[in-house]
């Protein structure tokens, strides 16, 4: 039963490989999205850091500025 | 008119969504394969090879989707001067080009056990091949301008070239005499696909668009942070 699921008349390998491409072009993906945006995240916290607390102060006014140092730990 | 739309007061909803889309992707992602390897029968004439054809068509169509979206994004942002629907279109890019090589690759995969060969410059192929060229041109124009207004011309002109091949890509198999199948899904006429393959095929559409929407999501926060970076270096 279970080396019919994979073996698939002769076809396993085509049917297994594509589903196995798509899977893995996805995983690919996400993992490049994912690292860009984080890496953009702590640029962001790291220079919002270095701000002198007037700077900040304007910064921090910009809701996007507020959303983006509240969100840390979103996704 | 499109003041409902700006970054300031959708960022809110878009930094929260991705995870909730996750979520469903995963869980709508699940149902369709097991749909489409356990339930769905297998073909008459193409036996279990058929079950490629749930991987490969909604990559196909997203792909399309996709780009056709660019396109009007690009001439919308063009014509109303509105620089958010440059970056959705941007964000948008990165998903499409990929399920464009997903339905490249996987029709390939499927050509080998149906047609007896890996490639063939049959016009259906060669014209997502040639989609796949604009998809990467848009992208690498991108990268390599600097000046804005030479992107937003640039990447226009691009999507505004490429949509031509839109069509082309949908009627190449009726205009020329193609190793590719014709479409089995109409939506103006009836459809010669069993109902028993085009649910698992409604289900994986599904779950490729809103994987789709994920990637798009985190790409559109982090335009969006890439730009208050440079506002940040202004202060």
């Amino acid at each position: 039963m279970i080396n019919e699921f994979f073996y698939m008349n002769g076809y396993g390998l085509f049917v297994w490989s594509a589903f196995c491409f798509t899977l893995i072009s996805f995983i690919a993906l996400y993992t490049v999205i994912k690292i860009q945006y984080i890496k953009e995240k702590n640029k962001f916290i790291s220079k919002y850091g270095a701000l002198d607390s007037k700077k900040a102060e304007i910064a921090r006014s910009h809701s996007i500025n507020k959303e983006i140092l509240s969100s840390a730990q979103i996704i | 008119m499109f003041k409902i739309f700006e970054p300031n007061k959708i960022f809110s909803i878009t930094s929260r969504a991705p995870k909730y889309v996750l979520i469903l992707f995963v869980l709508v992602l699940s149902i369709g394969l097991v749909e489409a390897l356990i339930i769905s029968p297998q073909d008459y004439k193409q036996s279990h090879s058929v079950r490629i054809m749930y991987v490969h068509v909604p990559a196909a169509w997203i792909s399309l989707g996709i780009f056709s979206s660019i396109t009007i994004l690009s001439l919308s942002g063009y014509i109303f001067k509105n620089n958010n629907f440059f970056l959705v279109a941007k964000s948008l890019a990165p998903s499409g080009l990929v399920f464009n090589i997903i339905a490249l690759v996987t029709g390939s995969i499927w050509g080998k056990p149906t047609w007896g060969t890996w490639w063939a410059w049959d016009a259906r192929i060669t014209s997502m091949l040639i989609l796949a060229i604009f998809y990467l041109m848009y992208l690498v124009a991108w990268r390599i301008y600097d000046d804005r207004d030479k992107i937003i011309k640039v990447t226009t002109l691009i999507t505004l070239l490429g949509i031509i091949n839109v069509p082309i890509i949908k009627y190449s198999v009726d205009w020329w005499n193609t190793l590719h199948q014709p479409a089995s899904i109409n939506i103006l006429s009836k459809s010669t696909i069993h109902s028993s393959m085009l649910f698992p095929l409604l289900i994986m559409t599904a779950a490729f668009a809103l994987f789709s929407l994920l990637i798009f999501l985190m790409k559109y926060n982090t335009e969006l942070i890439k730009i208050k970076n440079k506002g940040l270096d202004r202060l």
